[in-house]
């Protein structure tokens, strides 16, 4: 006590202290030792050796090019429509759930007391081709007589926007919750319609919501491979897939890592893309 | 039992017809069980600065939320000029707010904060720039208008929200206690203020508010409410002169109010004999128990009234213009402000014998608090 009663401005680098070491042991440092098995050749039989093989960046994108494009639209598209599917929900919830609010978020969160794994293979059952959804859909002739959902690109990001909706929904709950209901209020006394108070009024103060919702939404769901390897067909398997079977099925680790990076970075660069777009002021609150 | 509310006359000096821009019609709002407003109604007088007085809980922001259009009234019709509201969105009304908390938008800039009203009502873009910098002019804040709400203080918030609501030219300004959240000084100023405005732009003004110097500061008239009905409606000194319940002589200012019977048609014997002569017209036809109330400035120590009452000074504070007497007498304890119109101090001590006297003008009569204290 004496110590830190001498020394009162080492008090907040002492409480960081573990966050940091944490952060620089069990991130930082795999990171590095990523980067540096990218830049390794050799094979698994006879050991990788680093030799600054910027080529395994150059085969990454060439030979799996499309399914990089494919991981980025799928969770773009994904996005979309959790934040579609979500924001009317938040925004029922945060002002019209009054004491139900709690119960109805827990609803919201109940599909995470399931694995992940089990989330989505419950989905194959759901999609399956003698399944309720396909048979109503044939029934409506909305899907040809022999069409199906399973295998199916649809299906994929039926997937990845069913599991990654709270991760969208609980940030625009918390930004909608916190609108004072007095200025929507103070906007239809201005002569906005409620329609015009929620474009310009509601909507604008709930964007830090709908940045971090989808940031939380769109970077996880573009490594995915769990929803492509058991809804889709190889033919929408996505970069997560590739990376997944190099580094434990192929073991070809410098061309996983190298994946790993490249991925990395176009998610940095589409993320970059889109604070531009909004507003980084949005970014900080 | 309350005393009806009268109809307010038209103020002295005005000319031609009286021009009422709101009227509320047997107006009552009920929240579940609770009668926040009961069967209220009212006229308020174009060009008016007219408050609603209350303590908290007695439905004058009710009524206040009802003529902008956030709340329903549960029976009764409300007239913006002679036009229905009743039922009409906030946004269909020709009335702005200026709320207790400001409710300015974050996410604007101050001159998009007083641009709101002015859009949405689609004013054409050439002219809307220089009303909201007049606007801005006018509440004393120019070149703010790039700013943020949060950059600004209180009081300036203030005056955005009022700039905010004027600038849209609405028939009638509703004002919720807006100046609850300012401090002491900025608070007067701002009294002074609002009221120097209202006068320049003759725009109809409602002001709720819970401090009666506030609203007898600023207000022509004003309606003191009391669980959700209006117990005397009436301009500031009439409210002071003559308050008409307990409670009204209790909400506004301080009243001696003293038990008593009437004893004639003008005479009132308190309950240890001694007789108060009151304005005839200050009885109201009332009969039986009755209070007789004297505001304590009102009240002399040193005899030459018509109306007297002997006691003994149990306390004396002197506070600066006036010293505060406390006299314990046999109708009860009375609070006596004696001014200290001359250098020196020369008052009554505690302990003295003295016989108070008050002017018949100076007394009013309202009904018994016996049973409702």
């Amino acid at each position: 006590m004496g110590f830190l009663h001498r020394h009162r401005g080492l008090t907040p680098y002492l409480l960081l202290a573990p966050g940091v070491v944490w952060l620089g042991l069990f991130f930082l440092v795999p990171l590095g030792f990523l980067a540096y098995q990218s830049l390794e050749s050799g094979s698994i039989d006879f050991g990788y050796a680093f030799s600054w093989s910027w080529g395994n960046y150059w085969n990454a994108i060439r030979n799996y090019r499309g399914h990089f494009e494919r991981s980025l639209e799928y969770a773009g598209i994904a996005t979309v429509l959790a934040l579609v599917v979500s924001y009317p929900v938040a925004y029922w919830i945060a002002f019209r759930g009054g004491r139900w609010k709690n119960l109805l978020l827990l609803f919201i969160v109940a599909p995470f007391f399931v694995t992940y794994l089990i989330r989505t293979l419950a989905w194959q059952t759901i999609l399956a081709d003698h399944g309720l959804v396909v048979r109503t859909l044939h029934h409506l002739h909305v899907l040809g007589s022999t069409g199906r959902l399973l295998n199916t690109a649809t299906a994929v990001v039926a997937g990845i926007t069913y599991n990654f909706l709270p991760f969208m929904a609980l940030p625009l709950y918390v930004s909608l919750e916190q609108i004072d209901g007095r200025l929507i209020e103070a906007a239809e006394d201005l002569y906005a319609s409620r329609w015009k108070a929620f474009l310009r009024v509601t909507l604008p103060l709930s964007l830090p919501g709908v940045v971090a919702g989808t940031l939380l939404t769109f970077i996880p769901a573009a490594g995915d491979f769990i929803n492509a390897q058991l809804l889709g067909s190889p033919t929408n398997h996505m970069i997560g897939n590739v990376i997944q079977s190099k580094f434990l099925e192929l073991t070809d680790y410098p061309a996983a890592a190298s994946m790993s990076f490249v991925l990395m970075a176009a998610i940095i660069v589409a993320v970059l893309a889109y604070a531009r777009a909004v507003g980084t002021e949005q970014l900080t609150g | 039992m309350a005393v009806e509310p009268r109809v307010a006359p038209a103020p002295a000096g005005q000319t031609g017809p009286r021009i009422v821009d709101v009227r509320l019609e047997g107006v009552t709002k009920r929240f579940d069980d609770v009668v926040a407003v009961d069967d209220l109604s009212l006229e308020i007088e174009q060009g008016s600065f007219f408050a609603l007085l209350g303590p908290s809980g007695c439905g004058k922001t009710t009524t206040l939320r009802m003529i902008g259009g956030f709340e329903e009234p549960t029976s009764g019709t409300i007239f913006l000029g002679d036009r229905d509201v009743v039922g009409l969105p906030p946004y269909r009304r020709d009335v702005n707010t200026v709320f207790q908390s400001y409710a300015l938008f974050p996410h604007l800039s101050i001159f998009e904060n007083v641009a709101f009203g002015l859009r949405r009502q689609g004013a054409e873009r050439k002219g809307l720039r220089g009303r909201v910098l007049e606007m801005l002019h006018l509440v004393e804040l120019e070149g703010m208008e790039r700013r943020k709400p949060r950059q600004l203080s209180g009081g300036q918030q203030q005056r955005v929200a009022l700039a905010r609501a004027l600038v849209c030219s609405p028939r009638v300004l509703l004002l919720d206690e807006p100046l609850g959240a300012l401090d002491l000084k900025l608070r007067k100023q701002m009294q002074l203020f609002l009221k120097r405005i209202q006068h320049d732009i003759g725009i109809t003004f409602i002001h709720v508010t819970h401090d009666q110097e506030e609203a007898m500061t600023m207000a022509d008239r004003i309606a003191v409410m009391n669980k959700g009905r209006i117990d005397q409606l009436g301009s500031p000194d009439e409210l002071y002169e003559r308050p008409e319940t307990p409670f009204v002589a209790g909400f506004l200012g301080v009243s001696n109010l003293l038990p008593g019977t009437v004893a004639g048609a003008d005479v009132v014997r308190l309950d240890d004999g001694t007789q108060v002569h009151v304005a005839a017209e200050a009885l109201q036809g009332r009969t039986g128990r009755v209070a007789v109330g004297i505001r304590p400035e009102k009240i002399r120590i040193d005899g030459g009234d018509a109306n007297t009452l002997p006691g003994t000074v149990s306390e004396s504070a002197y506070v600066g213009v006036a010293t505060q007497y406390i006299v314990e007498t046999g109708s009860g304890r009375l609070t006596v402000y004696v001014q200290n119109v001359r250098p020196g101090a020369e008052g009554a001590a505690p302990g003295d014998r003295l016989t108070l006297s008050w002017s018949p003008d100076a007394t009013f009569v309202v009904d018994s608090t016996e049973g409702s204290a």
